[in-house]
Parts: structure tokens; sequence; C-alpha cells
């Protein structure tokens, strides 16, 4: 299953929220504000180490580049393009956006 | 595959319509079909043909109808969120359509994936 | 009708699929409780397995007592007590999002089932369609 995030995780409990209902072998891609979370020094970024132990986690690059971001993603992180944001979808069985 | 959309937010206001299309046309490009976006909540103002954004920003609902004729993707609006938020057939873009939820299910029940883009 | 449209119905025929329905905002601040809801109920006449699942505020949704006559709004929580006729009795609420507000299921205005975080991410990983608000 793929968990889609959209909400900077300072200011939603969306991603922990995904983060808690993730099985093993489940994916998460980080869109929108939710790219902070995968940056160095964001009080997220321990909760998306941990997390990587189980599930692959994903940032969408468009939103990393359009807020300044791209240099900062954590080790681990795997960072793909819209391209790549529509082979999770179809590579998954299903997908939930933590609105 | 077939990959129904479900957009929740209005545009500009959130990103949600912006990475719904760009999602759309990167699915359509890479050979995959999108039969359906359904409007639902806010997301039922993307369909307004009124919509005027300055010159040099995007026009979102524009791009919609484009969509939908290069690719005959259905644009449905929902009939019950439209009318709570003034969205009549006289104003629609070219493209989109006012239906019923059930447009939704379906689409759920139709296509091979479901996302939904929203706040 | 567009050609799309028409691939679209093949085969759509006697499909079950497993919809879940994510609730998890609370009512009245926005509007997603009560349009979700909406759809909930549309949904039933597809004849598709059905679950509705109530995590973070949208246990919020299902508390009893409330009395909406001062905001001037229409009280929906009824609503959830008639889920039942229409075949929708699968309704799971996250014992972490209830704890952490402080509710138990004696607050809640429908029976459901409660499921510890494990319990809820595996019933959503089996799930065909997601839809949430």
């Amino acid at each position: 299953m793929l968990h889609i995030v959209n909400k900077s995780a300072t200011e939603r409990n969306s991603l922990e929220s995904a983060l808690r209902m993730v099985t093993k072998g489940s994916a998460v891609l980080l869109i929108e504000d939710a790219v902070y979370a995968a940056t160095q020094g964001s009080v997220a970024a321990a909760k998306i180490q941990s997390a990587m132990a189980d599930v692959q986690i994903y940032a969408l690059g468009p939103d990393l580049d359009a807020r300044g971001m791209s240099s900062r993603v954590l080790d681990g992180v795997k960072v793909v393009d819209y391209s790549g944001f529509v082979d999770l979808v179809t590579e998954h069985n299903s997908c939930q956006s933590w609105l | 595959m077939k990959i129904g959309i479900m957009v929740s937010e209005g545009p500009y206001n959130h990103q949600a319509s912006d990475t719904a299309y760009l999602f759309a046309r990167t699915a359509i490009e890479k050979g995959h079909s999108v039969p359906r976006v359904f409007f639902y909540h806010d997301g039922v103002n993307n369909s307004t043909k009124l919509t005027q954004p300055p010159q040099d920003d995007r026009n979102v609902v524009n791009r919609w109808s484009k969509l939908a004729e290069d690719h005959g993707v259905d644009l449905v609006v929902c009939v019950a969120a439209g009318m709570r938020r003034g969205i009549t057939d006289d104003i629609l873009a070219p493209g989109f359509r006012i239906s019923g939820l059930g447009q939704l299910v379906e689409a759920g029940i139709q296509c091979d994936r479901l996302v939904t883009f929203g706040d | 009708m567009s050609d799309m449209m028409d691939d679209m119905e093949e085969g759509g025929e006697g499909v079950v699929k497993k919809f879940m329905f994510v609730n998890r905002k609370a009512p009245h601040g926005t509007i997603y409780a009560l349009e979700g809801l909406e759809v909930v109920l549309i949904s039933a006449a597809f004849d598709q397995d059905v679950s509705m699942v109530f995590v973070d505020d949208g246990v919020y949704e299902l508390i009893k007592g409330v009395n909406t006559k001062g905001i001037e709004v229409k009280d929906f929580s009824k609503t959830y007590r008639a889920l039942e006729g229409y075949d929708i009795e699968k309704l799971y609420v996250e014992k972490a999002s209830m704890d952490a507000r402080g509710l138990t299921q004696d607050d809640l205005i429908v029976d459901v089932t409660v499921l510890d975080s494990a319990e809820m991410a595996n019933l959503m990983a089996e799930q065909d369609v997601v839809i949430s608000y």
C-alpha cells in the first residue's frame, strides 16, 4: 500500500498517523508541504529515519525544488518526479491520502 | 492501468489541484488512462469558467478542460457539493459535467486505482 | 458520454471491492465529515464491501450529546445511527485516537469495533479503494 502525505509534519499530525498505520512493505510518499519532514534538521527527521527500517520513504522532487529543500534531503529517502509518483501508485495495490 | 482521481480542494488556495493535474497529465503521458476526475468538497470550484487568474499565472480550469478535450477525461462535478457552492451548468467550463456522488463510487469500482488529492 | 466512459463500463458489473472511508476530521469546523458521510450513504447503493473508520479527530464525529442549535447548523451526528439501515455496519475506531482524546466507547453514538493501530493498519492494507477526507 502507498501512503501519500501532503501536510507539513510541524503543522499537522498526518505524517505521524500515516507512520502509525504503515505495514511492512508499504511505502510512504511525501508531497507538497510534507516534503519538509524529509530534510536534515527537521524535528520530523527522527521519525522518518526510524520508519525507514520497515518502509521505503519517497519525496516528490518538484515539491522539494519549489521549496528550496532539494539539497537537504535525508539519506535513504528516494526522490521521485511525477513519473515516479505514477509508478508508485501503479506498483502498489492501493493508496491512501492522509489529508 | 485505469487511474481515477478525486480532487477535494478548490484551485489556487491549495496545491491539491496542481498536484492532481500534474499527476493526471503524467499518468496519461506514460500510457495509463485517467477515465474520470471527480471534483468534491471545494474541489467543485475547479469547474467554473468565470475563473480569471492573472496573465502570468497558470489557468487551472483551462488546464482541466484541455485534458478533457485531448484525452477524453470525464470531469465530473458533484451536484450536491456544487449546488452548495453555486456551481451550476451555465458556469461550467468546457469538458466538465455535473453529476451525482455515485460517479465517484463508480470510478472506485471501475478504475484500477483511485487517488485523492486534497488538503 | 465519451468513449472513455464506455471503456470504463466494461466489466464493471458484479464487481465487489473493499471500500474504506477514512474519517480524520472533526465535525463542524470543516465540511469534510458531513460531505464524507454523504459519499458513504451513496456507496450503499453499489453493493460494495464498505468499512468506515474513525481515526485522529474523526472520532469526534461519533460523540454523543451534540447540540448544534447555537451554531445554526444541521446536527448530522444522528445519521451515523442510520448507517445500519443502509447495511453499513463495519465501523471501526482506532484505540490510540480515542485514548488521546479522553474518550471511550461509552461516549460514542453508535456501536463500533475498536482496533489497535496495528489492526487498523492491516485492515487498511487489505482494501481495494481507500477514500479519505
